[in-house]
């Protein structure tokens, strides 16, 4: 187990190279350090010392893949590329423009993002369940055919229509909630309900028909039948067979996203002004602050293959035919 | 006049004759055929299929650009003189509309600007009151002019319905496909549009924005947007999604161990991040370029193209993986090996085994993929990578609208045409594919 998930970590490395080479050739070749100190100087006063003397500043003036004025190992690694994928891999992301510390800004700003997006995942998940599993019970009725056809209204609804709609009603004509804001504490309550509810009830269309449509590739299985010949009431088929078997297929799906909550909601918090790091990356992305973007980059994706691994590590705790090799 | 086509013309008519080439290929094998005729057996699939049909109609007319000449001056010149300005043939239908710009927000129907200005009237007294359109009936005979724009949409979908029925008549087919529903779809739309477009002479029929523009017409411009980044981005993305997914399939080895780091790594990148990195250089790139456009027109139809060239990279991923999955099943099966014995090529063995039976999976995810991607456009022209501003776009509409919420009344009236405008296209679309995917997908079978 212990030896596999090593394993595991060490297969990331290559992927988090080539994600640290595609967001290198992004923002250095597509944007060369000149242009970069253009934009940073102003039009005005831009002379080649200037530029120069910045890049110095940022570390910039090294060549990007091959330095060939030093000579042996040095000719790879005392390059751009190398000296900032080194950097990220130590999680030391450096300044952003307006010369703040994009390390602990990222730690200061994960607490509000998670109270948004772990609650939101921790309801969506159970009311998507429950709601599947109530659809499955009653499969060919005609509940279940007019909760598809709502489920497919749902989700042809764009999701800005939700967050809109949402502060309209409960914020400007019926005053339930602050329109947005956040604040620490039990006290931020008031300011998380809406964006929660509202991130539930957007997803709740296509969340209700994946897992209705895992339960019911379920319900045609062999054992189902014979549980239900042993004279098992169709409840208990439907949560001790059909929910069990069903972990598995949801698991692969589920784990994947836990870690990425951290990464928070880029328009929820925009729109509720909730000081989390999808805002810092949406004010990131309008200013074309590209040290923070790149931050994000990198932390975005090390959060997903650690979902991968986590993925994998969940299936042999659930299900004891799969074996780790 | 002379016809312009931008980039995104090429790429959409290109895509139309190649969709009616492969549509006429493919009625030569009767089992498709069977498939496509269970598929609009549905009254649903067959309405949707409808409106789909209407969205591309306006896709396809706001993607003729032409250029007028200018007036001939005196000077004899030879060479004919063209205007800067590019108009399409949408532009051409709604020209009334562009014309009657108002100077700022009114609400549908209205006969008075929504906001209070300050006049001073001939007795130097000032006062606040409503000023009146300046582009609009009185208002008295709105009832008539509904009559008659009614009348004149029953009269052109009676027109065409009759020459569907006499044409499907002489072909002599015995199709139990759901007509009546395609018919009813089809008179609902042509009379709301033709209700819409002969008010549109009298009305601002979906109320005016900030600068007075007509939201119908914005609406309308709107559509080829989505539609676009819709399709094209499929485009783009399906041969490189088939081409690898097929070969990681079939060659394993060292091939396959490529394909897959690739697209690991692609899709471990957190896809909004990626596109905004994207995007972001790319608009630094054309900074540095403004050679590549000469009009404004063709500068966001430029960055519109390589939007759909950045959100192509970014989607493929999925497929792939998809098409490597099955192209694997596949490759075990039993005939897959016969062919091999025989000695039959590799590419023999794809272009006859292989792709045919991964057709399904492909069209799945191309109808699955557009909805989702006509609702990306929204959230992405919101966080600020999407379309260039100056193009029409549901979500500039919707971006636009958002900072006038606080005022009081709302100004509701570009949120919701931009929103029942997307739904429409999304549900008709989610609706369709739902059913391709009940018909094609082969563990579906009831």
């Amino acid at each position: 187990m212990f030896a596999y998930i090593i394993r595991r970590v060490l297969y990331a490395i290559p992927i988090l190279i080539g994600v640290n080479l595609i967001t290198f050739i992004l923002f250095f070749m597509v944007n060369s350090p000149d242009d970069m100190a253009r934009a940073q100087l102003g039009a005005k006063q831009v002379t080649p010392e200037l530029i120069q003397s910045w890049k110095e500043d940022k570390g910039y003036d090294k060549p990007l893949f091959i330095n060939s004025k030093t000579g042996g190992i040095n000719t790879v690694t005392d390059t751009l590329f190398v000296q900032e994928s080194l950097k990220l891999f130590s999680f030391n992301f450096g300044f952003s423009d307006a010369n703040r510390d994009i390390g602990s800004d990222i730690k200061e700003r994960m607490v509000p993002s998670l109270a948004i997006a772990l609650p939101t995942f921790m309801i969506a998940l159970i009311t998507n369940i429950s709601l599947a599993l109530l659809l499955v019970l009653f499969r060919g009725s005609a509940l279940d055919t007019s909760m598809m056809i709502i489920a497919v209204m749902i989700m042809s609804v764009s999701g800005l229509f939700y967050i809109i709609a949402g502060q309209v009603l409960f914020s400007k004509i019926w005053h339930w909630v602050p329109i947005s804001g956040y604040e620490s504490g039990w006290g931020g309550i008031k300011f998380i309900i809406l964006p929660v509810m509202i991130g539930v009830f957007a997803g709740i269309g296509s969340g209700v028909r994946w897992y209705r449509s895992i339960f019911l590739e379920q319900i045609n299985q062999d054992y189902v039948r014979t549980a239900r010949a042993k004279g098992l009431s169709e409840l208990r088929v439907l949560f001790g067979h059909v929910l069990r078997n069903g972990m598995l297929p949801i698991l692969t799906g589920v784990v994947v996203v836990i870690p990425t909550l951290f990464m928070g909601s880029l328009i929820m918090e925009s729109f509720f002004g909730i000081p989390g790091l999808g805002s810092y990356t949406i004010d990131a992305i309008n200013s074309q602050d590209f040290a923070i973007v790149k931050a994000m980059v990198f932390l975005g994706s090390v959060l997903y293959i650690v979902g991968l691994i986590l993925t994998d590590i969940s299936y042999t705790l659930f299900d004891p035919r799969v074996k780790l090799s | 006049m002379k016809l312009t086509l931008l980039w995104t013309d090429i790429m959409v008519w290109f895509l139309v004759i190649s969709l009616l080439v492969w549509s006429r290929v493919i009625s030569r094998s009767p089992q498709v055929k069977k498939q496509w005729h269970t598929i609009f057996k549905s009254s649903i699939a067959m309405a949707s299929a409808i409106i789909l049909l209407f969205y591309l109609l306006f896709t396809l007319l706001d993607s003729v650009h032409l250029r007028f000449s200018t007036q001939p001056t005196e000077t004899k010149s030879e060479k004919v003189q063209y205007q800067g300005e590019i108009v399409s043939l949408l532009d051409l239908i709604f020209a009334h509309n562009i014309k009657s710009t108002e100077r700022t927000y009114s609400a549908p129907f209205a006969t008075h600007e929504y906001a209070m200005s300050i006049v001073v009237d001939e007795n130097g007294v000032t006062k606040q009151e409503y000023l009146p359109l300046k582009h609009v009936g009185d208002g008295d005979d709105i009832v008539g002019q509904s009559i008659y724009a009614v009348f004149i949409g029953l009269i052109i979908s009676g027109v065409l319905i009759l020459v569907h029925m006499v044409w499907r008549k002489k072909r002599g087919f015995k199709s139990e496909l759901p007509w009546r529903t395609a018919y009813l779809t089809l008179l609902f739309l042509v009379v709301t549009f033709s209700w819409f477009y002969i008010l549109s002479y009298y009305y601002h029929v979906l109320g005016t924005d900030k600068v007075g523009g007509d939201v119908l017409y914005q609406s309308l411009k709107s559509i080829r947007t989505g539609v676009l980044i819709g399709i094209l981005t499929t485009l783009i993305m399906l041969p490189v999604a088939i081409i690898l997914g097929v070969s990681a399939g079939l060659f394993g080895g060292w091939i396959d161990d490529v394909i897959q780091y690739l697209y690991t790594t692609l899709s471990s990148i957190p896809g909004v991040l990626l596109i905004a990195a994207g995007v972001l250089s790319m608009q630094v790139m054309m900074d540095n370029n403004p050679g590549w456009f000469e009009s404004t027109l063709e500068r966001s139809d430029l960055r519109l193209l390589f939007l759909i060239m950045i959100l192509g990279i970014t989607s493929w991923t999925g497929l792939c993986r998809l098409l490597r999955a099955e192209t694997l099943k596949i490759s075990q099966i039993e005939f897959v090996t016969a062919a091999k014995a025989f000695g039959v090529g590799k590419l023999t063995i794809i272009r006859r085994h292989i792709i045919p039976n991964l057709m399904h999976i492909i069209l799945i995810s191309v109808v699955l993929d557009f909805s989702g991607l006509v609702l990306a456009e929204a959230v992405l022209s919101y966080v600020g990578v999407g379309v260039d501003p100056t193009m029409h776009s549901w979500g500039n509409m919707i971006n636009q609208a958002r900072l006038e919420m606080a005022r009081e009344p709302m100004v509701w009236w570009s949120l919701f045409s931009a929103f029942v405008f997307m739904f429409i296209l999304v549900l008709a679309a989610n609706l369709l594919s739902d059913r391709i995917q009940t018909v094609l997908d082969p563990r579906n079978k009831l």
